[in-house]
């Protein structure tokens, strides 16, 4: 029978299929462990007598929690600092890998995997985080997970599941310059809806897709959530498997033809059956930015702030007002005129090299706007050791952003990293919820390269805006691989 | 988990309806990292009213909660379920509960027994009258008796089997695991192990300092 990609690796991972309406029982190839979801599913096993059946399929770090500045101090919130010491502890006990702050391997779990080698195609991965979907990208079926569950997966290697619905999402066409993967994702949010993928995996498709580079169809497939949807897809190709051969943990010798072999048996079939498809035109689409409180709100750079007035659906009309109450925003300003206090470059989302890269390349020379305070975090510290050997942090310090430590920082302010009330960001992370980088803090999603020429022009911005007073070659903005500089490679 | 059968402990009378979770455990106390130690949380905010039933000597050392409609409402937190079983609660009575929270008692051991709301009412009168009467819940029969009452409750066959079995989704899981080893056994030698850590060479990480 014709299946899907998400089909194939459900199937290939069923230890028991469900029966009478009981759910299947799936095996779990890689479970990823951070310290705010995981002490209760440790202490769960501890009051049990349970150990954890396949330490050797499971792997933790440090990263909602962990201080982005003097990192070598003991960290001064008593909550995080718990969290942390508690997952080390578990760690040690339950015979855990762990990555922990300090280590060149610690960094925001979803960048960690892939960069290992850990996460690769036809696998399932989980991990007490939404933002898992991210691994997805390499064409594994990859989800976020509850408490319970984590104790489950921890105790079991497996987790009873229904099977999702399947949603075909097709990318034709070629990005413009100066549009990125974080345009497309953020285009397809506001397309379906936050509720659109709901009960759904995506399997994200298409010409436009498939020129992206590995990182950038992590972000597409990271933001998935943001839509509602339990996992994002894309098959394995060849820029897949270049990503990953002679990472540490990829596949060796006899192994890796095998695994090769296998892997590009992981596609959807033509004649396959999706429960819903959509389709978008990757040519038409400009840098994307938020406007409101949550991902679906977003518009085209040069869009102006909805006018609630004429929103036909009272809903949505009544959302709207009560989003713009909180951003502060008045209906009908051009979203370029509209000035920030803080970018925000990071997160599990855009935190990876290519996007320092894409950014440094747009701040280099550059002045930054008058009171514009710019944050630069890496998502690991081998993605910060890797933009160190580039050379790419002189850009950003000379430009006067900060230079931090990795982890998840001013995405969700779990941190000391938060915005203050009232304050306004231009982020390249994943959620603009109310209050969620800081209490009344107000957030504008944006792709690396709108986050860049907004520091420079201190109001929402795309790299079309600049003047830049010489040439930089844009067509490299495009999410394929930027020429690494000469450097030795970290990541 | 362990097993339920029959269990008989002293009943305590909260004629209240709608107990959401929020007054069950308030927010504040779940950035704690254990899932024990709760039991000074629960009803935190009433707790502090001497005349509050679990401030009643008689009623302390409660071991099974006869509450009004609507228990357990609102926010998911499992927390709401460590809290009773933390203090004690081993059985929860009640004309209607939260799905979410009836769904939570059942994974972590504790009974939600749904009892007729008049019946709920002739359990309060035993309780207050005689404050300190044990109430025997038997699972097998789905009864609840104190003092010369005794009263039916329902509870889904499912959940019911697994309580008295003693098994916890965990456990049930467990049940197949032959299944989950002959599954190990065909594992593909070319997917991943975290175990022996393999990773570029170690490299010292310069902490950032603040600005200015």
């Amino acid at each position: 029978m014709a299946g899907t990609l998400a089909e194939k690796v459900w199937e290939a991972h069923l230890v028991r299929r469900g029966s009478d309406g009981s759910p299947d029982l799936l095996y779990i190839d890689l479970h990823l462990v951070h310290e705010v979801t995981s002490p209760q599913a440790f202490e769960g096993l501890r009051l049990a007598g349970r150990p954890v059946r396949r330490p050797d399929l499971t792997i933790a770090t440090e990263d909602h929690n962990t201080p982005t500045l003097d990192i070598d101090l003991p960290i001064a919130d008593l909550t995080s600092r718990t969290q942390i010491d508690t997952l080390r502890n578990n760690a040690r006990e339950f015979g855990v890998r762990i990555h922990s702050l300090g280590d060149a391997d610690q960094g925001i779990v979803h960048q960690v995997g892939p960069q290992l080698g850990l996460t690769m195609p036809g696998l399932t991965v989980v991990c007490g985080d939404s933002h898992t979907s991210t691994h997805g990208a390499f064409g594994a079926l990859a989800f976020g997970i509850g408490t319970s569950e984590v104790e489950h997966v921890l105790a079991t290697q497996t987790l009873p599941l229904a099977p999702f619905k399947t949603m075909a999402i097709t990318v034709d066409g070629e990005l413009p310059v100066g549009a990125t993967s974080k345009d497309i994702i953020l285009a397809i949010i506001a397309k379906i809806g936050t509720g659109g993928g709901q009960g759904y995996v995506l399997e994200y498709r298409g010409e436009a897709i498939r020129r992206l580079s590995m990182e950038a169809r992590m972000t597409i497939c990271n933001m998935s959530i943001e839509a509602g949807a339990r996992a994002g897809m894309i098959a394995p190709d060849e820029t897949t498997f270049e990503y990953l051969k002679g990472r540490p943990h990829a596949p060796e010798g006899a192994d890796w033809d095998a695994a090769v072999e296998y892997w590009k048996t992981l596609r959807s079939d033509d004649d396959a059956r999706f429960d819903a498809e959509v389709v978008l035109e990757a040519s038409d689409l400009e840098p994307f930015v938020t406007w409101g409180t949550n991902p679906g709100q977003g518009l085209p750079l040069s869009a102006s702030v909805p006018v609630p007035a004429e929103i036909a659906d009272e809903n949505e009309r009544v959302t709207a007002e009560r989003s713009l109450e909180y951003m502060g925003l008045t209906p009908g300003t051009p979203l370029r005129e509209i000035p920030v206090d803080t970018v925000f470059i990071g997160s599990c989302t855009n935190g990876r090299i290519e996007d320092l890269r894409s950014v440094a390349k747009v701040l280099k020379g550059q002045e930054k706007a008058e009171n514009v305070r710019v944050l630069v975090v890496p998502a690991s510290a081998r993605v910060r050791l890797q933009a160190e050997a580039e050379g790419l942090d002189v850009v950003f310090k000379e430009f006067g952003a900060e230079w931090r430590n990795a982890g998840c920082s001013m995405c969700l302010g779990m941190n000391p990293d938060q915005l203050k009330p009232g304050e306004r960001a231009a982020s390249t992370s994943n959620r603009n919820f109310e209050g969620r980088q800081g209490k009344g803090g107000r957030t504008h999603l944006v792709s690396p390269l709108v986050a860049a020429a907004t520091a420079i022009r201190g109001t929402l911005s795309s790299v079309s805006d600049l003047d830049l007073g010489y040439d930089v070659d844009l067509t490299t903005f495009d999410g394929s691989p930027l020429a690494p500089l000469e450097a030795p490679s970290f990541v | 988990m362990e097993k339920f059968t029959t269990h008989t402990g002293v009943g305590v009378p909260l004629r209240r309806s709608n107990v959401d979770t929020d007054q069950i455990i308030p927010a504040v106390y779940l950035k704690r990292v254990t899932r024990t130690g709760f039991e000074d949380a629960l009803f935190a905010a009433w707790r502090g009213d001497p005349s509050f039933v679990l401030n009643q000597d008689a009623y302390s050392a409660g071991s099974v909660l006869v509450a009004g409609p609507d228990f357990g409402t609102g926010s998911s937190r499992e927390h709401a379920v460590w809290a009773l079983k933390d203090y004690g609660f081993r059985v929860v009575l009640a004309s209607r509960f939260a799905d979410i929270f009836r769904g939570n008692s059942g994974k972590q051991g504790l009974v939600a027994g749904i009892v007729a709301p008049e019946d709920i009412e002739l359990l309060w009168k035993v309780l207050e009258t005689k404050p300190g009467t044990e109430v025997t819940v038997d699972l097998g029969a789905k009864t609840a008796a104190a003092d010369d009452v005794t009263v039916p409750f329902q509870i889904d066959d499912y959940t019911r089997w697994r309580l008295m079995e003693g098994l916890d989704d965990i456990g049930l899981t467990l049940q197949n695991e032959a299944d989950i080893t002959a599954f190990e056994a065909d594992r593909a030698s070319w997917r991943p192990t975290t175990l022996p850590a393999k990773h570029l060479p170690s490299v010292p990480i310069e902490p950032a300092r603040p600005v200015g």
